[in-house]
């Protein structure tokens, strides 16, 4: 039975082909649906094809206007999330201090606890403190829940980093802040990317927290929320189709710039 | 391990110099902290001290709440949602094994078979972080829509006779029952899984496959004996990251399912959100998260994992 023995030999292979493709199954199914011209307000069935909301991709009321709130608070909480977590990243690897473990345990427990607790717990403060719900306590939200991933990610590159490099710097009669930017700095640069990345990209596609601390201000998930009650445009898949490609084409040159850079040490 | 670095004597008299440097840095590492965590103290762990005053408080909207240690608001939670409770653990829980099932081929693939094609895959595996998740389920909608091509090949299969009848579906539909719920878990938590077993199994070094072999070890053997539990540090924090927002998730269910399907994070949203009876959403996400931290501690102590925490 040579065919048996074939799919025996790479069942692997086939296996994760599979799951590949249960992975990609609905970005191809948003892919295709965003050329669709549906009847009625819900375009879960296939119609027509039709190029027109690539044409016109702001058509809807609010939809890019969400689209660049959820940008907005994306930018803006990387931007603090990452800053603030890599101060932090640096100071439990680089020293020993008392408390480390009591910080080690803080920075777990949000990654540890469903978003839905968060979010609820959030909310009750927001509540008592009497805070006017929109753009700042998503904000602040974001920022809390991004900025454990970002410790983790910044953490894991300097603990594999030489501290011989930085002593060479100073051998060389480097200043602190000389070292710092021009040693430490550019080595820890990847987990820092690493850990921006996903910030944004957590902050950016974020529900559960933003629904409950949110108030009447819409970002982009929660237009789609909406939208799946209220009937969803094809513009929605337009953007989600948009946000793949996208997704895919910076991995792609950040990769290649990486490569280029590998060639040129070598 | 101080001894180790204390080893290397002072090669010259001027090495008191250095002291200034260290004096400074002993305060450093609290101001490199102190932004970052008075930010978690202030909106993570504050937000969950308000949140235990809420859940014993009483009242009403209208003439405010105060706090009166009544804790019979946990018990009347208990007693009310608990099958909201098991569901969720159950739902989190088949997701949780159908995402290990689904994710370690791929992962294993990605580390050792994958060849010039691992950084496309990696991509295809990544790139739908940066897709809206909510966009990506309602696609399931059109998925396992009734009469849809999936749901046509499992009634010719008859695949949902089987399943209806152990009450995962409903008929010849596959939407709006747990079947699909536990379809969506499964795929919104998928990276999650694969990710953290991808970097265990590509630090395992291929020579231990190679040895195995040499010592006759089929391949079956091999898997069963050096490359799983080697993994484990992977099977452990992908279990995790898939079981624990799993729990608490309340889109799938909502997009997916029907009122038969709601699990606890719908309860909390719609208690919190539309009811507004904090007390009761207060104890729930409180139920919720002690119940979360109890199994994951277990858990950890059973896999003999613990220094991951």
């Amino acid at each position: 039975m040579p065919l048996v023995n074939r799919l025996k030999r790479h069942f692997v292979v086939i296996a994760g082909l599979l799951t590949l493709g249960y992975l990609l199954l609905p970005n191809v199914v948003v892919t295709v649906f965003s050329f669709n011209k549906p009847k009625g307000r819900f375009n879960y069935e296939w119609q027509q094809f039709s190029t027109d909301a690539w044409q016109d991709p702001c058509g809807v009321s609010g939809l890019c206007g969400s689209l660049s709130l959820s940008l907005q608070i994306a930018v803006w909480a990387t931007l603090g999330a990452t800053l603030l977590g890599t101060m932090i990243a640096f100071a439990l690897v680089r020293y020993r201090f008392r408390a480390r473990g009591a910080v080690n345990s803080l920075i777990f427990l949000p990654m540890a606890m469903p978003e839905v607790v968060m979010a609820a717990s959030l909310l009750t403060l927001f509540l008592n403190l009497g805070a006017q719900l929109g753009f700042w306590t998503i904000l602040i939200a974001h920022i809390m829940f991004c900025l454990s991933f970002v410790v983790t990610a910044v953490k894991a590159r300097v603990m594999s980093m030489d501290p011989r490099l930085e002593q060479a710097a100073q051998d060389l009669y480097a200043g602190p802040a000389q070292t710092f930017l021009r040693v430490t700095l550019p080595i820890a640069a990847p987990g820092i990317a690493a850990g921006a990345l996903l910030a944004f990209a957590l902050s950016f596609d974020d529900f559960i927290i933003t629904n409950f601390n949110a108030g009447s201000t819409v970002t982009f998930p929660m237009f789609v929320w909406g939208s799946a009650q209220r009937g969803t445009p094809v513009q929605i898949n337009v953007i989600g189709t948009a946000m793949f490609l996208v997704a895919v084409l910076l991995v792609l040159t950040s990769m290649a710039v990486g490569n280029r850079r590998n060639k040129q040490k070598a | 391990m101080a001894t180790l670095t204390e080893a290397p004597p002072p090669l010259s008299p001027t090495a008191p110099t250095k002291k200034p440097p260290r004096k400074r840095g002993r305060l450093t590492p609290y101001w490199l902290l102190l932004p970052g965590l008075l930010w978690l103290v202030v909106f993570f762990a504050l937000p969950m001290i308000y949140q235990a005053s809420t859940s014993v408080q009483t009242g009403s909207l209208e003439e405010g709440y105060k706090v009166t240690w009544h804790f019979a608001t946990y018990w009347n939670a208990l007693s009310a949602y608990w099958p909201q409770f098991l569901r969720s653990v159950l739902y989190a829980g088949a997701a949780t094994i159908l995402c290990l099932a689904l994710g370690y081929p791929l992962a294993y693939l990605i580390a050792f078979r994958a060849g010039r094609w691992r950084n496309l895959i990696m991509i295809l595996v990544i790139a739908p972080f940066f897709t809206s998740f909510l966009i990506r389920t309602l696609a399931w909608k059109t998925i396992l829509a009734d009469g849809g091509p999936v749901v046509g090949a499992l009634n010719t299969l008859h695949v949902l006779d089987v399943t209806s009848w152990l009450g995962w579906t409903a008929g010849d539909r596959v939407l709006a029952t747990p079947l699909a719920v536990v379809c969506g878990l499964t795929y919104n938590f998928l990276p999650f899984m694969i990710l953290p077993l991808y970097s265990s199994l590509e630090r395992i070094d291929g020579r231990l496959h190679e040895a195995a072999g040499d010592l006759y070890a089929r391949p079956a053997t091999v898997f069963r004996k050096v490359t799983f539990p080697l993994s484990m540090p992977g099977v452990v924090s992908g279990t995790l990251l898939t079981f624990i927002p799993a729990s608490g998730d309340y889109v799938n269910a909502e997009l997916l399912g029907s009122t038969d399907t709601r699990m606890i994070g719908n309860v909390i949203q719609t208690q919190f959100l539309r009811v507004l009876d904090y007390p009761t959403a207060a104890a729930l996400s409180f139920i919720l998260m002690a119940a979360i931290l109890l199994m994951v501690t277990f858990y950890i102590r059973r896999s003999g994992t613990e220094d991951l925490v």
